[in-house]
């Protein structure tokens, strides 16, 4: 059997998805072209901004732009005060999180080699920030504040209508990156407070390679991409139509199966981390209320979190590592860590997220596996060596 | 390469069969007691490497014939990923039926070809590389528990790259030789710093006392001073300093040339100097009735032939302005 539980990495497409995906190619006119073939495109790109818009609660006076991926998105926002910045803005601070992805990071990464300064707000044992925090880190000269909507890794939800309010309070843009958000939570800009949103369509059973920026009108833009007048010039490039049209089926869906998420999904999450907590020495973390509905991050003590991933595969089962020593920079585990766990447990991570595809026959095939790996690796394991 | 590195490969995708083979069935995982040893009228000597903490750790079990220093069987127990699992396996099975000081031999890299299927292909990708330092580490520290010494005795020479197991003797001499000056002219010669990458410059993996970014820059600024030293023992003016070689024709102007032209009422001063293409030119300018002299070409060749005779260089030439 193969299950497949790094669902915050990636999802796999939904067939309805698929099939409008595969329909829309014959819409192969240029949205921006004269002639009826152009006219029959933009109309279809009208009807997908039917569904897109109010799927996450925007006003049409806003631009949903679209993008290639979430990271474009938060490069654009995060770009635009820079070049304020290089064009002589005195706003040169953003505040952020540390629980942010790469994609955020990255970039602010990038801002602080011209000069702009960046606040990591820390978060708490359930992976959250302290709204009080962020309210003393404000100065005069602070441009933007970013926090995630939810973390793939540890699943941690942050208090985005209360940061929200707090940027609204002070007058300062506020992004959010919601990647992980769309069909796990509800989403609505205008009451989250948000002045940019981002999302992939990849999350929620639609596509690789197309995403959306939310825009509220008369908010700070400048261009990532410049090129023609699509997107009203906004974002170049011409428009990935059969991905937006899958994207506006798959955000369709992920609203309609969002309480399947809450109810079925949640209990079967629930379901497989008793189960984890049923096997001696082993924690999970963030607590349930403030917690993605499909995620449950765990620790298996005296199992390094790579080998686990690797015993997981030889079983068909897909999940991903807190401690990323796979990767070429070989990080320790810094999720576990930011949740207060001992740098000795913090290697032994491992986070596995569902989908609405997720069915209690794949959950009861890990719940029957789980503890023989378990019981394998430790046999290895030096932790459990007799002194 | 370049294409390679756009494809950013699995790490797993690059694990040998035999890697593979030693994680899903390592064959000397296990412990011994003290009951054990005494059973087998053998030395019982445990030794741990690494740390939980940082995500690898080790220990070995040893039975040593306290009669002839052999290891008569070894287990292991270990923290850590596929490749450690496997590395650790076979650093033990290496160390069976050797004496002590002959598995003190044995390093990272006699491991890492232990595990590979074909002999020019690695076991494992490069950041894997580390995995398997631990095995050399823990193999010192368990010979040094069995020979009641410090490790840093047994340690011969201070290791720089523990991955591809490079001397900081090693990194100067390479240094020196190639007149390298950055990493990338570093690795045309050596494998140092190519694996886990924690001992070219801070910041990486693991914390180091030396990085080679260090090593660089000191052995340049070492070998800078050196030929200034030279240059002025020797008195070669090629490898003088710029205010060196001022002060070198300076005197040369004062002792040799200027009295010379005194006698005619005139007298040259310095000017300025240039360093172009490993040449170095000389700006003069004429005083006194040299200034207004019709043999002032004639006289700028003598002077020009002096300095080189005075300086032992070919490598100057006079212009006057």
């Amino acid at each position: 059997m193969k299950v497949y539980l790094d669902n915050n990495s990636t999802t796999p497409m939904d067939d309805r998805v698929k099939e409008v995906y595969c329909k829309a190619t014959k819409y192969f006119g240029n949205v921006n072209s004269i002639y009826d073939l152009g006219i029959e495109a933009r109309r279809k790109l009208a009807e997908a901004y039917d569904i897109i818009y109010p799927a996450i609660g925007a006003s049409d006076e806003d631009d949903i732009l679209i993008t290639s991926s979430t990271t474009e998105g938060n490069n654009t926002v995060i770009k635009t005060f820079l070049y304020a910045f290089l064009r002589g803005n005195p706003k040169k601070h953003i505040i952020t999180t540390v629980a942010e992805h790469s994609s955020i990071k990255a970039p602010l990464a990038f801002c602080k080699k011209f000069g702009m300064e960046v606040t990591y707000l820390y978060t708490d044992e359930n992976g959250r920030i302290d709204p009080k925090e962020l309210e003393n880190a404000i100065r005069d000269d602070t441009a933007l504040i970013s926090v995630l909507f939810a973390s793939n890794e540890s699943g941690a939800i942050e208090p985005i209508k209360e940061v929200g309010q707090i940027a609204k309070k002070y007058n300062i843009p506020f992004h959010c990156d919601g990647a992980q958000a769309i069909g796990k939570a509800e989403v609505n800009v205008r009451e989250l407070g948000v002045d940019y949103f981002t999302f992939s369509a990849h999350k929620f059973h639609g596509p690789k390679g197309v995403g959306a920026l939310y825009v509220r009108a008369k908010a700070p833009y400048e261009n990532l991409i410049h090129g023609g007048n699509q997107m009203g010039g906004k974002r170049g490039g011409s428009v990935y139509l059969n991905g937006v049209l899958a994207m506006a089926e798959a955000i369709k869906l992920a609203n309609e199966h969002l309480d399947e998420m809450n109810t079925r999904v949640k209990a079967l999450r629930d379901k497989l981390e008793e189960a984890i907590l049923q096997i001696p020495d082993t924690k999970t973390y963030v607590d349930k209320k403030f917690r993605l509905p499909n995620t449950v991050i765990a620790s298996f003590k005296g199992i390094e979190g790579e080998a686990m991933l690797w015993d997981l595969n030889q079983k068909g089962i897909y999940a991903a590592t807190g401690s990323s020593c796979s990767s070429e920079r070989l990080e320790g585990s810094e999720v576990l860590e930011a949740l207060g766990e001992d740098p000795e447990i913090a290697h032994t991570g491992i986070i596995f997220s569902l989908s609405r595809f997720t069915t209690e026959k794949e959950i009861d095939y890990v719940i029957e596996v789980l503890p023989e790996i378990v019981k394998r690796l430790r046999n290895i394991s030096m932790t459990y060596a007799k002194k | 390469m370049a294409r390679n590195d756009l494809l950013s490969g699995s790490v797993w995708e690059q694990y040998s069969n035999k890697v593979i083979e030693r994680m899903n069935n390592p064959r000397y995982v296990g412990e011994f007691s003290e009951e054990d040893a005494k059973k087998r009228g053998a030395k019982l000597v445990v030794a741990d490497f690494g740390s939980e903490a940082c995500g690898d750790s080790v220990r070995l079990y040893w039975l040593v014939d306290p009669k002839t220093d052999k290891i008569i069987d070894a287990r292991f127990k270990s923290f850590g990923c596929g490749t450690a699992i496997a590395s650790s396996d076979v650093m033990t099975e290496l160390t069976i039926g050797k004496t002590v000081d002959e598995a003190m031999k044995i390093t990272n890299i006699d491991v890492e070809k232990a595990l590979r299927d074909e002999p020019d292909k690695p076991a494992f990708p490069p950041q894997k590389m580390h995995c398997s330092v631990m095995a050399y580490d823990v193999i010192l520290e368990a010979a040094a528990k069995y020979k009641g010494k410090n490790v840093k005795e047994l340690k011969d020479d201070e290791i720089v790259c523990e991955c591809a197991r490079v001397t900081r003797k090693e990194i100067e001499e390479i240094v020196r030789k190639y007149k390298v000056k950055t990493i990338e002219e570093l690795q045309k010669y050596t494998d140092a710093g190519k694996y886990c990458k924690s001992c070219v410059a801070p910041g990486g993996h693991e914390e180091r006392d030396v990085y080679l970014v260090d090593i660089i820059k000191e052995v340049n600024e070492q070998m800078e001073k050196e030929e200034i030293k030279k240059g002025l023992e020797t008195g070669e003016f090629d490898k003088m300093t710029l205010v060196n070689k001022i002060k070198a024709i300076e005197k040369i102007l004062n002792e040799k040339i200027k009295p010379f032209l005194a006698m005619d009422g005139g007298s040259v001063e310095f000017v300025d100097l240039r360093e172009e293409d490993g040449k170095t030119k000389i700006y003069l300018r004429y005083l006194g009735a040299c200034a207004t002299c019709s043999s002032g070409a004639l006289t700028a060749k003598a002077i020009e032939e002096e300095l080189k005779k005075e300086l032992k260089s070919n490598n100057l030439e006079v212009i006057f302005i």
